[in-house]
């Protein structure tokens, strides 16, 4: 009896967080496709004042442009990361020594200094260097991160080291072993960190406020936050906005939610 | 004859000792060829610019008319009312917000590891969402619901708890209650993942055995579950604390500082204070510092914490 009164108590639980976890998603979506009157009245079906808020937005927004280049420099930023950090990760674990764990361990310090702390100096060097408004500019000072190279460190350490020395036999060189034998195998690591720099290059706000200075450099968050400057607030207009600037995120995270979950796993071991 | 045998033997191993040798470090030098970017790119981009703020930190003025000032910026920074709240704010978000959030994301894990839940994948989905949500959207849409004719309003008076509407984000307390609330809905499910990973290096039999032996749920939750993940339980704490001490989107765009910088967060009035007013770089960059040092003391403080308990 007790047990089974625990059982449903539990499924209240879990479904009343997950109600609230999703509402406010869910609520953003009926606002994006209702008019703003209907918003304020609370209505909470999806309703077909869409497109009415996308000729609305698109009127007072370069939407098209500003999703050119969040797109642009996420995609850019995963992809130059996601090399340079996994070949870290992989130097640091597999041909480990005590001058390698010492790098390690300075590399780490790196997590703890604050973004406003480098913010000014970055700035300073990038401005003089003139790369604001610039794809290199957004993504230089992320490429690489202790927590990138963490994550493929520990991972690596699943690596056998019988298959390297296999490989070496084979007449593999070191860099054809990395790119043909750990690539391959530590998919759903790379998954994991995929998601993770591509939602945080997307959602990255800070920094691009600090240099994209030009109208046309903006990112979608950026965009969104301009939405709400101004006396009246057309929430299905402003909630479109969101919409549109969460749907690349949502779609990745539906996409390689199982790899993730799979790639911190093996991190966290 | 033997002689010669001899040295021919030692010659090959002397070869072979030799090409092992260049071998070895051949495989050592790709090592070190695999960091170098990364490393490169971290010293150029953390810790150059965490020096360049450091000496910036003593130096007062606009642009390049810059000169030395020694501790003027730090001691403005206590004379400064604004800074001072930023500073409480912070706090107050961490104190409340962090161990909430934590506490409500080992529940949910702890209930999501039960071998015989169904529809786990379901709940797990729904309550990592929120993570996928931009945090300037999230603030947004938090600022809309809570907005005086926002669906909280509409949904109080509809249900006669409010005559009119209350305007959540014109008062202090509730809108740093209202941050807090944004924040706990945005981050429970990412740190539930981790202990969720973290729940599946534990063996089920563990927890079989306790029962057999008579523990409680609850015993068997203090005694194994929080022991065992304490590496993972540390690592939320020191990220969670490290990013409460660096809020910036949602103070800028769910209550936008207001009312009158009560719920304003350090970073945010160091952005302002570099960007927005007549910039004073000095000035900024010593207040950035001090996120510096307390971020540093409070990992250090929660290191030591977490040893102690073994």
């Amino acid at each position: 009896m007790i047990e089974k009164g625990k059982r449903i108590f539990q499924y209240i639980f879990l479904t009343v967080v997950s109600i609230i976890s999703v509402f406010p998603l869910y609520w953003m979506f009926c606002a994006a496709t209702n008019k703003s009157v209907d918003v304020i009245r609370g209505k909470l079906i999806p309703g077909t004042a869409l497109l009415d808020n996308l000729k609305n937005l698109l009127a007072s927004q370069d939407v098209a442009g500003a999703m050119t280049n969040s797109f642009k420099y996420s995609i850019t930023l995963t992809l130059i990361s996601l090399c340079i950090c996994s070949l870290a990760g992989y130097g640091f674990e597999i041909f480990h020594d005590k001058a390698k764990d010492t790098v390690m361990s300075i590399l780490l310090l790196a997590m703890m200094v604050p973004f406003a702390a480098t913010m000014i100096p970055l700035f300073q060097m990038f401005s003089k260097a003139g790369l604001l408004n610039s794809t290199i500019g957004f993504i230089l000072p992320t490429i690489s991160t202790p927590f990138l190279i963490m994550l493929f460190r520990q991972s690596a350490r699943s690596f056998p080291h019988d298959i390297i020395e296999a490989a070496r036999i084979d007449g593999l060189n070191e860099f054809q072993i990395f790119y043909r034998m750990f690539i391959p195998t530590m998919r759903s690591t790379y998954a994991a960190a995929m998601t993770i720099t591509f939602m945080n290059a997307w959602n990255n706000y800070l920094w691009p406020k600090v240099i994209m200075t030009d109208d046309k450099s903006i990112t979608m968050p950026m965009l969104v936050a301009n939405l709400t400057e101004g006396y009246v607030t057309d929430y299905g207009m402003l909630m479109l906005g969101v919409l549109l600037c969460t749907i690349p995120t949502i779609i990745i995270f539906f996409v390689l939610q199982r790899s993730f979950a799979e790639g911190i796993t093996g991190a966290v071991k | 004859m033997s002689y010669s045998n001899h040295n021919i033997e030692l010659h090959t191993n002397m070869n072979y000792s030799h090409k092992k040798f260049k071998l070895k470090t051949r495989q050592n030098l790709f090592g070190w060829v695999c960091l170098i970017p990364a490393v490169i790119l971290i010293a150029a981009m953390s810790f150059y610019p965490m020096f360049k703020a450091l000496i910036l930190s003593f130096r007062t003025g606009i642009g390049a008319k810059m000169t030395w000032a020694g501790f003027n910026n730090y001691i403005r920074m206590f004379q400064d009312n604004v800074f001072i709240q930023a500073l409480k704010n912070n706090f107050i978000y961490l104190i409340i917000q962090v161990p909430i959030m934590l506490v409500l994301a080992l529940i949910l894990a702890c209930m999501l590891n039960d071998r015989n839940l169904r529809f786990k994948g379901l709940f797990r989905t729904a309550i990592f969402l929120p993570c996928a949500t931009s945090l300037v959207s999230y603030a947004i849409i938090f600022r809309s619901l809570f907005a005086i004719d926002g669906f909280i309003n509409v949904m109080l008076m509809k249900l006669g708890i409010l005559k009119t509407g209350y305007n959540f984000l014109a008062y202090p307390n509730s809108a740093r209650a209202v941050i807090i609330i944004a924040l706990i809905w945005r981050w429970t499910g990412y740190n539930m993942v981790f202990y969720l990973a973290g729940l599946q290096n534990i063996e089920y039999t563990i927890y079989e055995a306790a029962k057999i032996d008579g523990a409680s749920p609850f015993q068997s939750f203090w005694k194994i579950t929080v022991p065992l993940l304490k590496p993972i339980i540390l690592l939320t704490a020191i990220m969670s604390t490290n990013g409460t001490l660096q809020l910036f989107d949602e103070s800028v765009n769910l209550t936008n500082g207001g009312p009158a910088n009560a719920t304003i967060t350090m970073s945010h009035y160091i952005y302002n204070m570099s960007f927005k007013y007549v910039p004073n770089f000095g000035y900024a960059a010593a207040m950035s510092y001090l996120i510096l040092v307390l971020v540093a003391i409070l990992a250090f403080l929660q290191m030591k914490v977490g040893d102690k308990r073994d």
